[in-house]
């Protein structure tokens, strides 16, 4: 929802304070969801990540979640799914070019990132362009499969 | 012995040291010398005289001509055919990408078709959303955006790899561009996101259209001080606005355009409103050259490219040159 997605940008400090948290816990428990099976646990998760990050940031399921470095605002939303800042069209009020009634994403994703503390530096680093493979795949499951290569 | 031609019809024409490619825009922008560009409204059609009609109205007055990619997200000839007509006449084009249309398959295929057509300027866009244009109904595809395809260009030159990091046999000598919008606020921001843009591979910048000076100086400063000014060469957007009404209209339909209100009151004042519009691109054109740091300009005259000429004739940014063009003879 637009609101309590903008509501997540206004709290980005916080939600990454949390999510730093979050994210050491899904790494601990790596043997657990090892022991379960990383594909049997996919659909699942996938399914619980959908529902939180929906509520909170209008999470389009990417399968590679940048949050932590678009200040909590979710790229996806982005109209031409932009990965690395605004483009050139943004409105003088700071609103997308494509949707006039929204608000730049981007714009959106800089203000979150100043209200950071590491996700103010990772703003400025260019990020990747997507994997359509991991699309709708969970973001979470990967980042504790990863820290145990 | 060619002067400033795109060296495309040579076997193997040379690079010169330090450059990423062999093209003439390089080289002038590497000597410090003022260059201009120009932007050609791709035809509507499919004959090649139609490309070259409009090439020709720039002849003496440009160092490269920019072949669109569908701006405004229209359905035009595409940028790569018009780069193979330019290159095949010896006009040095500068070959602009947008990333609506096509995936990475599609892109990395024409960045080695248009080198090999002998392209030596590439301009890395993300592109106008398709909502804007005259087919909103169609898929946008965004596969990368303007960075990644930047990175991209830029390991298949350097790298000699697709992204994938299968191995070309010969890479694309090219030079890489990007965009750049001054007048968006906050500074800051699109400061950091040129930034962003430099470390990603742009070696120059075609920015969108500059009508407010004070905003430019103050874009400007805003990269000096980030350190960026010895890093890339930046030209700057101009055009001749066609009317009060044209100019009321741009900045309110064209995505990212600022036009202060300064502007529109000169020209609804004037009599002569197409005289008077090409009076300030002139006026523009000769202060924009005093700002530290402007390599060039871009003038985009839509529909009004004839105007070029005396644009740039007016405002005396050639200082007597002559730039390069099929018409010239080679000189001994």
């Amino acid at each position: 929802m637009y609101s309590v997605r903008r509501w997540s940008v206004r709290h980005a400090r916080g939600i990454e304070i949390f999510y730093k948290g979050f994210e050491k816990v899904l790494v601990t428990l790596h043997p657990l969801w090892n022991a379960i099976g990383y594909e049997r646990l996919e659909k699942p998760m996938a399914a619980v990540e959908k529902v939180v990050k929906g509520i909170l940031f209008d999470c389009q399921m990417c399968g590679q979640c940048s949050l932590s470095s678009s200040g909590m605002s979710c790229p996806m939303n982005c109209p031409k799914t932009l990965r690395n800042g605004p483009c050139g069209g943004v409105r003088a009020n700071g609103h997308c070019e494509v949707k006039p009634e929204m608000r730049c994403v981007w714009i959106e994703a800089y203000e979150g990132s100043q209200r950071m503390v590491e996700g103010k530096q990772a703003f400025k680093i260019v990020q990747l362009p997507v994997d359509s493979r991991l699309k709708g795949k969970s973001s979470w499951l990967q980042m504790a499969r990863r820290s145990h290569p | 012995m060619m002067m400033y031609g795109d060296l495309a019809h040579e076997a193997d024409p040379i690079i010169p040291p330090g450059h990423s490619s062999s093209g003439s825009l390089e080289r002038l922008l590497r000597s410090r010398t003022f260059v201009v560009t120009a932007e050609l409204d791709p035809p509507d059609s499919a004959q090649a005289e139609d490309v070259y009609r409009r090439a020709r109205i720039f002849d003496g007055y440009v160092d490269a001509i920019n072949a669109t990619d569908g701006s405004g997200a229209n359905c035009h000839m595409s940028s790569l055919a018009v780069c193979a007509l330019l290159t095949r006449a010896g006009y040095s084009p500068v070959m602009q990408i947008s990333c609506r249309d096509k995936n990475r398959l599609a892109i990395q295929g024409d960045i080695l078709g248009g080198a090999a057509m002998g392209v030596s300027n590439i301009l890395c866009l993300s592109g106008d959303g398709v909502q804007l244009g005259d087919h909103p109904q169609a898929k946008p595809v965004f596969d990368l955006d303007c960075m990644s395809l930047l990175q991209t260009g830029r390991k298949m030159r350097d790298d000699h790899m697709f992204q994938s990091g299968r191995k070309l046999t010969s890479a694309p000598k090219v030079f890489l561009g990007a965009a750049a919008n001054p007048s968006a606020l906050p500074f800051e921001l699109h400061a950091q996101q040129l930034a962003k843009k430099i470390a990603a591979g742009a070696q120059f910048i075609q920015t969108q259209y500059c009508y407010d000076l004070p905003r430019l100086r103050q874009y400007m400063s805003c990269i000096e001080d980030l350190g960026l000014l010895d890093n890339v060469f930046i030209l700057i957007g101009v055009g001749p606005l066609r009317s009060a009404r044209a100019a009321e209209w741009m900045r309110s339909k064209l995505p990212g355009v600022h036009i202060p209100d300064t502007v529109i009151q000169r020209m609804s004042g004037a009599t002569d409103q197409l005289t008077e519009g090409r009076k300030i691109c002139v006026d523009l054109v000769q202060e924009i050259r005093e700002i530290k740091g402007v390599a060039g300009v871009h003038v985009m005259a839509y529909r009004q490219e004839e105007a070029v000429a005396e644009i740039i004739q007016r405002s005396g940014v050639l200082a007597g040159r002559q730039p390069w063009h099929p018409r010239l003879k080679p000189a001994d």
